[in-house]
């Protein structure tokens, strides 16, 4: 069964991607990935604002207290003998460059536009296939509008592809109020996917400690249909691929995900789960459906399902909710 | 000439990069201020940084000098090239091998930054004491006085050696050369492999012990033989003066430098000469120069190779028309004729006289004088105070020079006024606070101008006592000549104070020259800043014309995000202001340096300095002075006027930094300090302080339990005392069992508070409706301090909690006054509050023996003294005796108490017709001690006192002395880890396996604090540390189940900040316990890695994580039955991950080397996992009761009456 797909201008054998996770940042399950098949790897993101936290926590904690007893010059070994840039990163980049033959991308939380730009550099340098731009900003400024905040996204992405010749993925939450409409500008821009849709950490509470405590839960087949649904709206609306990202568990889920017009099927929580292995088996029952539904290839089902050429298209918008209320009647 | 490189380096770096390169095996212990020498060594080697024989270095650091000098001497003996560094007691430890290397005739040269040795009082400054204790080893002395003689010397004495086979202390001077930077032409490799040759190396190795062709090498010998053996070596000596000079040729064949064994300068007719070494010698050459270009007759004698003593070599260089000598030693020695140099002078002299050698027209006049002791400052006007004496019709003899003697009148006068600093060399001195990033930038300065100019430049830095919110002053100089002034500066053509507040407490601008420029970092906007000052700086400005520059720094800085590091943005300034290099081309190289400084450590940190470069300009403004001065405000007197005598006149003088001027008879003469003078220092350095809500306080007093420095209190009182009290005091009723009917304060001694937020973080009471807000919130100080000084003034007025009421839990202990009170502890120390916590549960009755390290130096550091009295005079008696003797000095304060315990009981029962049978019933029953009967046995010697007082016996009188000692006291043995697991722990354990009741309290920070962060015993698995740069490899030495092994020690394991309640019982447990105790408390430490004000929140991660278990080995529990092992803590959760995470020096192993970390991690995991399993099976472990006695077991020890 013909599983090909085009993702981001790359021809990849099949969808399904080892997604953005610390699953890159073992050796041994890199290459557990590739046996697996695995069409391509997303390492883990890099996050500027830690790479700055740190920074400055280093001057603050061991800068600080150089030179200013008589007693003691500083408290730590050899000033400059570690670094706190991208470097770990990038030799990590490397290192699973060198040892597969599947595409690698990238990923970067930027935190400032120098930051974008430079760590997206260094990325391409150190031979990332590709970017995976994580736009991971949860907007608490009453006086940011929605406006201000799709700019700055729209203005990085525009930098970013000024200076890099790879292809570059944008991976975007759910909280935007007019998505076709955003994902269009990032169109525009020169992005090349849309990745959809970015898991946060959920804040919990703790009553008892009045703290608040942080919280992952891996996902489920359940969180895949909020995805279907934005699939189906976006697909063939934009020129960018579209890949997703959360819920992907089974061979089912990736039929249904590329049906509603994604191009690359990202899994995470499941290899987590059930390990790197669980790829292989996903490509298979992915395979073994469109075998026995006489499909003639995956190609074949991209984007069947979305809001220009499914069914009842209804059942994505509005109209299906006050459906559902009449029949409730 | 071969080709050399220009760089600014200090004193230890010159050293270290020749010997590290001449040298295979490196065995040392760290030691101010040597420590750097080794700490350089063990970098270069971890880079894979070769010798010039392309080897690499083996560094080892060991458990003390002592350990460190037998490592040297059996490297020595199996034939590699081994070298050390040390200094002062360091040295002294070294003595006993150092005659047997001279014994052995064995190739070695050591490094010494020379140290006082510890007598009075310790010292970590500069003086000859320790190298002139060796002088008699046998080894060869050389010694060095600039940072250029130093790397030349180091590189002589290395190709000496071999060539003499005598083995070479180089010396220099500690901190004055030791930590001078300055602009050196280096030797390269090249040289030194010409130097050294390879002769004497092959012969060396040759020499090695080897079973292939085996010698024996240290034979006892006897009265037939042993003298003869011993002057068999003789040749030796009579032939090194010749050759060490050869060397020194041949040095100056590839370096230019020409030196001798004894160097004069000076006129070639010269009658007056002063003979010294050292860095000394470069400033009283600077005098003779000066003198000489007024056609003085006067000269300088530099003295070179001090041993052997060459007489000839002395005598050839001494100008023949000298008739008076004065001969300047740097160090004391009591109860001889005179110093050392002085009497060998005498003796060479007396030689040459008696010999009829004397190259000198007549029999000179030879004075002996004392001058430089722990860093004095030695100034050319005291080099012309001597010579002036030397002009007297009656020169004196055995003079001291840079103080004032109104004791024994030995100091000569000295015109303080009197400079000869040519016009030509900038003067520039910096104000800096301590966490500023002051000093380095200042060395980054003398690096730019040093290598990108063809000027020469000096930097020397001064550092306050203080660990925590300390100043820096750094001295600069740059000029178009090498520079040899080895004193401080005193005219400034430019003065920087870069902390405001400094203005308010010192002297600044007293550095400041006619016309200098005067830069200011002030948070004020340039039209306020001249209203801000202080009176008497507006004065001193005005009188001295002095250009005034502002910047308000930390405003800047911290809108570029570099929270407080103004370094950056204050060098900019300085370099656009002085001139000394043009603008544009030091803005670059600022930027550059930034680079290198700060490349590795980041994109962010890099961008944000080139910003404030970028900026500072802008900000920078010139302040054009009024032509009067517009404020009555005067600095605040230094102690206020209440202070006892003592502080008044002696310790407020020191706090100002004048503390020169104080004569001999101000001081004590043995050393001896009073205590509680830290309370008149009020420092003011807390940016923010806490506030008590008194409404949402659950009065847990775990807040006033963490304060490292006692600045946050608990009382409980009687609520007819708030009739008198503050507006704005704070109390509140107190809901405990205890106290009924009482009010409860939490007050913060606002003037004392260093700001650390532990007591915010600690607090557990949340406002349920806006948990952000607990019942401690910390607020700017600011507009609190003035209201907050007078409540807690009137706090401290309430009277104390009455002792024998209050529950021995961590919130009664909080009710007992603490007698250790505002050190000079890091703000957040970890190992303080347990100390505060000793002076709280014993401190009316404790000694404290005290190893030296961190809780030696903020517990004894001048000015001031932490440890006090409570309202009946009582209070901790403290000492600290050395490093490695606290546990037996600590035994010592037992067995001397125990003496007079006894002769106390025995004087009670001679006297008991005159006391009454009742009374000596009562005072001498043994009973358990609390602080009820530790009151009631006070009362009885009131009593007795009463009663003796009519007795008109001589036992009577001495029954009265010793009465005291009836109370029972307890005596501490306190230090850090680096004491008790490595140096100290001989005799740690040696007490331990005796039956005396002392305890001993190791605060555990796991590392070498007090000398920046060398590894100890006690480093944990995985951390990166000195000497352990890619991170400890073995497992934390388990100093507690060694010592349970005894089975008869009372051992506990302790962090305050896990369980607090635990930690109490420890305590109270271990005083109890009639034995010795030992107590290991976790002490989280600045050299850990992150903000203290975490330190809480680690010490929960340690212990839960199973890195840092809780324990208690009482033996008393064996006779109830009980294991006598009881586990307070739970099996390791989560992992030892989450606890290392948050600390750099675990972070760093991690940034370096991914791989290694990870596996060092799993093994701390193991450790911990195993550790706990091995507890387990203590915890469960009941050893078999004793059987009770019977008439068949033989009768148990005499018992010593009195304890």
């Amino acid at each position: 069964m013909n599983l090909s797909t085009t993702y981001i201008g790359l021809q990849l054998p099949h969808p399904l991607i080892a997604g953005a996770s610390p699953l890159a940042d073992d050796m041994d399950t890199v290459r557990k990935l590739e046996d697996a098949g695995a069409a391509a790897i997303v390492m883990r993101s890099l996050f500027e604002e830690q790479l700055v936290m740190e920074q400055m926590a280093s001057l603050r904690h061991l800068d600080a207290h150089e030179d200013a007893h008589s007693e003691a010059q500083s408290y730590f070994p050899g000033p400059n003998r570690f670094s706190l840039g991208p470097e770990e990163y990038l030799d990590r980049l490397r290192q699973i460059k060198d040892a597969v033959r599947i595409p690698v991308f990238g990923s970067l939380n930027g935190y400032t536009p120098g930051g974008w730009l430079d760590f997206a550099k260094q990325m391409q340098d150190a031979g990332a296939d590709a970017l995976e731009l994580n736009v991971y900003h949860i907007t608490t400024d009453p006086d940011q509008s929605a406006d201000a905040v799709e700019d700055q996204t729209v203005e990085m992405v525009k930098a970013v592809k000024a200076q890099v010749s790879i292809p570059l993925a944008i991976k975007l939450s759910p909280f935007y109020s007019a998505l076709a409409h955003f994902a269009r500008r990032l169109d525009h821009a020169g992005a090349d996917g849309i990745v959809i849709f970015n898991r946060f950490y959920e804040a919990d509470i703790d009553p008892e400690e009045l703290a608040v405590t942080r919280h992952l839960k891996l996902s489920d087949s359940g969180a895949l249909l909020m995805r279907l649904r934005w699939l189906a709206i976006l697909s063939e609306k934009v020129d960018a691929s579209l890949a997703v990202t959360g819920g992907v568990h089974t061979g089912l889920d990736a039929i249904k995900a590329v049906m509603a017009g994604a191009h690359a099927v990202q899994m995470v929580s499941a290899l987590l789960k059930h390990g790197p292995q669980h790829l292989d088996r996903v490509h298979s029952e992915m395979a073994q459906w469109l075998e026995d539904h006489e499909y003639e290839s995956l190609e074949q089902a991209q984007g069947s399902m979305n809001l220009i050429r499914c069914p009842e298209p209804q059942g994505y918008e509005r109209a299906n909710y006050v459906d559902i209320l009449q029949s409730w009647e | 000439m071969s080709i050399t490189r220009v760089m600014t380096v200090d004193g230890n770096e010159a050293v270290a990069m020749v010997a590290h390169r001449t040298n295979e095996v490196i065995a040392i212990y760290p030691i101010t201020p040597s420590s750097a020498m080794g700490e350089l060594s063990d970098e270069w080697s971890a880079h894979g940084q070769c010798n010039i024989w392309g080897a690499l270095p083996k560094v080892v650091e060991m458990q003390s000098e002592g350990g460190a000098a037998g490592a040297v001497h059996g490297s020595l003996q199996a034939g590699a090239l081994t070298t050390t560094f040390t200094a002062s007691q360091g040295l002294l430890l070294f003595i006993p091998n150092m005659y047997k290397i001279a014994g052995e005739l064995n190739a070695f040269c050591m490094h010494v930054a020379a140290r006082s040795i510890a007598s009075h009082a310790l010292s970590i400054f500069c003086d000859h004491s320790d190298v002139m204790a060796c002088r008699q080893t046998g080894f060869a002395l050389l010694a060095s006085g600039s940072v250029q003689e130093a790397h030349d010397f180091a590189a002589i004495g290395q190709a000496s050696t071999l060539q003499t086979r005598v083995p070479f202390l180089h010396f220099f001077d500690g901190f004055r050369t030791s930590h001078e930077v300055a602009k050196i032409e280096s030797v390269d490799d090249d040289d030194l492999r010409w130097l050294i040759g390879d002769e004497g190396v092959e012969h060396h190795r040759s020499r090695g012990l080897t079973p292939d062709h085996p010698h024996l090498r240290g034979t006892a010998q006897n009265p037939d033989v042993f003298f003869q053996a011993r002057e068999a070596g003789n040749p030796f000596y009579l032939a090194c003066p010749e050759i060490v000079q050869a060397q020194m040729d041949r040095f100056a064949e590839r370096a230019g430098r020409h030196y001798r064994l004894f160097d004069y300068v000076g006129a070639p007719d010269a009658e007056r000469v002063v003979i010294l070494m050292g860095s000394g010698a470069q400033t009283a050459e600077e005098m003779v120069q000066w003198l000489t270009a007024h056609g003085e007759k006067v000269g300088v004698l530099k003295v070179r190779l001090y041993r052997p003593f060459s007489v000839s070599a002395f005598a050839e260089a001494l100008p023949p028309s000298v008739r008076r000598l004065a001969v300047l030693d740097r160090t004391k020695e009591p109860g001889s004729i005179g110093e050392p140099l002085y009497l060998d002078v005498v003796a060479a002299l007396r030689e040459l006289r008696d010999a009829g050698n004397s190259p000198l027209e007549v029999d000179p006049l030879v004075m002996g004088g004392r001058y430089g002791l722990s860093s004095k400052e030695f100034t050319p006007a005291m080099v012309k105070a001597v010579f002036d004496e030397l002009c007297a019709e009656r020169p004196r003899n055995h003079f001291t020079v840079g103080i004032v003697d109104d004791v024994t009148h030995t100091s000569l006068s000295v015109d303080s006024e009197l400079d000869i600093e040519p016009d030509d060399v900038v003067r520039a001195v910096f104000f800096g606070l301590g966490s500023d990033g002051t000093v380095g930038a200042n060395k980054n300065a003398i690096k730019i101008i040093g290598e990108q100019t063809q000027l020469h430049a000096q930097g020397y830095f001064v550092y306050d006592s203080k660990k925590s919110g300390a100043m820096t002053i750094s001295h600069l100089r740059f000029g178009p000549r090498p520079i040899h002034s080895a004193y401080l500066v005193r005219k400034a053509s430019f003065v920087a104070c870069h902390q405001f507040a400094f203005l308010g407490r010192y002297d600044v601008l007293d550095y400041a020259g006619h016309g200098a420029v005067f830069l200011l970092n002030a948070p004020y906007p340039p039209d306020e800043v001249w209203d801000a000052l202080p009176r008497e700086v507006q004065q001193t400005i005005l009188e001295k014309e002095l250009r005034l520059y502002a910047i308000d720094a930390y405003k800047l800085a911290d809108e570029l995000g570099l929270g407080r590091r103004i370094n950056t943005l204050m060098q900019t300034c300085f370099f656009a202001i002085s001139g000394v290099l043009p603008r544009d081309e030091a803005i670059a190289q600022i930027k550059k340096a930034i680079e290198k400084t700060y490349g590795a450590k980041g994109h962010a940190v890099v961008a944000r300095n080139f910003e404030a470069v970028d900026r500072a300009l802008d900000n920078l403004h010139q302040v054009r002075p009024p032509t009067k001065i517009t404020t009555g405000r005067e600095r605040p007197p230094i102690v206020p006027a209440e202070a006892p005598d003592f502080v008044k006149q002696v310790t407020a003088l020191m706090l100002a930094g004048k503390g020169d001027l104080l004569p001999v008879s101000a001081f004590p003469v043995d050393g001896t300090w009073p205590v509680g003078t830290s309370k008149w220092e009020k420092r003011n350095i807390a940016q923010q302080i806490p506030v008590w809500d008194s409404d949402l306080c659950i009065q847990c007093n775990k807040c006033a339990m963490v304060c490292p420095h006692a600045a946050i209190r608990a009382k409980v009182f009687d609520p007819v005392r708030l009739e008198d009290a503050p507006p704005t005091y704070k109390a509140v009723a107190y809901r405990g069992a205890e106290f009924t009917g009482s009010h409860y304060t939490i007050q913060v001694a606002p003037e004392d508070c260093t700001g650390c937020l532990l007591c915010a973080a600690v607090c557990p009471a949340k406002d349920k409706s806006n948990p952000r807000h607990k019942a401690i919130d910390m607020a700017p100080s600011r507009p609190l301090v003035e209201t907050e000084r007078e409540n807690y003034a009137f706090f401290l007025d309430l009277p104390e909690a009455d002792r024998t009421q209050v529950k021995l839990d961590i919130k009664g202990s909080q009710f007992f006054e603490p007698l250790f009170e505002y050190s000079g502890a890091c703000s957040g120390c970890g190992e303080t509050p347990y100390i505060k916590l000793l002076t709280q549960l014993f401190g009316d009755r404790a000694l404290i023996a005290n190893a030296t390290g961190c809780s030696s130096i903020y517990g004894g550091n001048l000015p001031t003294t932490p440890y006090t009295t409570n309202g009946d005079g009582r209070g901790p008696a403290w000492s600290n005796s050395l490093f490695e003797d606290n546990a037996e000095f600590g035994l010592g304060f037992r067995l001397a108490l125990d003496r007079h315990v006894d002769r106390a009981r025995r004087l009670v029962i001679t006297l008991a017709s005159n006391i009454g049978e009742g009374l000596v019933d009562e005072l001498l029953q043994d009973r358990v001690s609390g602080e009820a009967e530790i009151q009631a046995q006070r009362q009885r010697v009131d009593e007795l006192r009463l009663r003796l007082a009519k007795v008109q016996t001589k036992e009577a009188r001495e029954l009265e002395q010793a009465a005291d000692y009836l109370v029972k006291k307890s005596i501490w043995l306190v230090g850090g880890d680096g004491w008790a697991y490595d140096i100290g722990f001989g005799g740690l354990d040696h007490v331990l396996a005796m039956d005396h009741d002392v305890n001993m309290l190791v605060l555990d920070t796991e590392v070498y604090s007090n000398t920046g962060g060398q590894q100890s015993k006690a480093t944990p698995i995985g951390a990166a540390a000195k000497f352990a740069v890619a991170g400890k490899e073995i497992s934390k030495k388990d100093l507690g189940l060694e010592a349970m092994s005894y089975g008869h020690a009372y051992v506990a394991r302790v962090a305050f900040g896990a369980k607090d309640n635990q930690t109490v019982h420890a305590f109270v447990e271990a005083d109890s316990f009639r034995g010795p105790s030992l107590i290991i408390a976790y002490s989280p430490c600045i050299a850990h890695g992150y903000d203290l004000s975490r330190g809480l929140e680690q010490q929960k991660l340690a212990v839960k994580s199973g890195m840092w278990p809780l324990y208690r080995f009482d033996p008393r529990r064996v006779q109830r039955g009980e294991p006598p092992f009881q586990l307070d803590s739970g099996a390791p959760k989560g992992s030892v991950k989450d606890y290392m995470r948050n600390e750099a020096r675990f972070r760093m192993v991690e940034k370096i080397d991914p791989k290694r970390s990870k596996h060092l991690q799993r093994m701390a995991q193991e450790d911990a996992l195993r550790r706990y399993w091995v507890y387990r099976k203590l915890a469960g472990a009941t050893p078999p009761a004793p059987e009770p006695p019977t008439s068949t077991t033989p009768p148990p020890p005499m018992k010593e009456e009195g304890r």
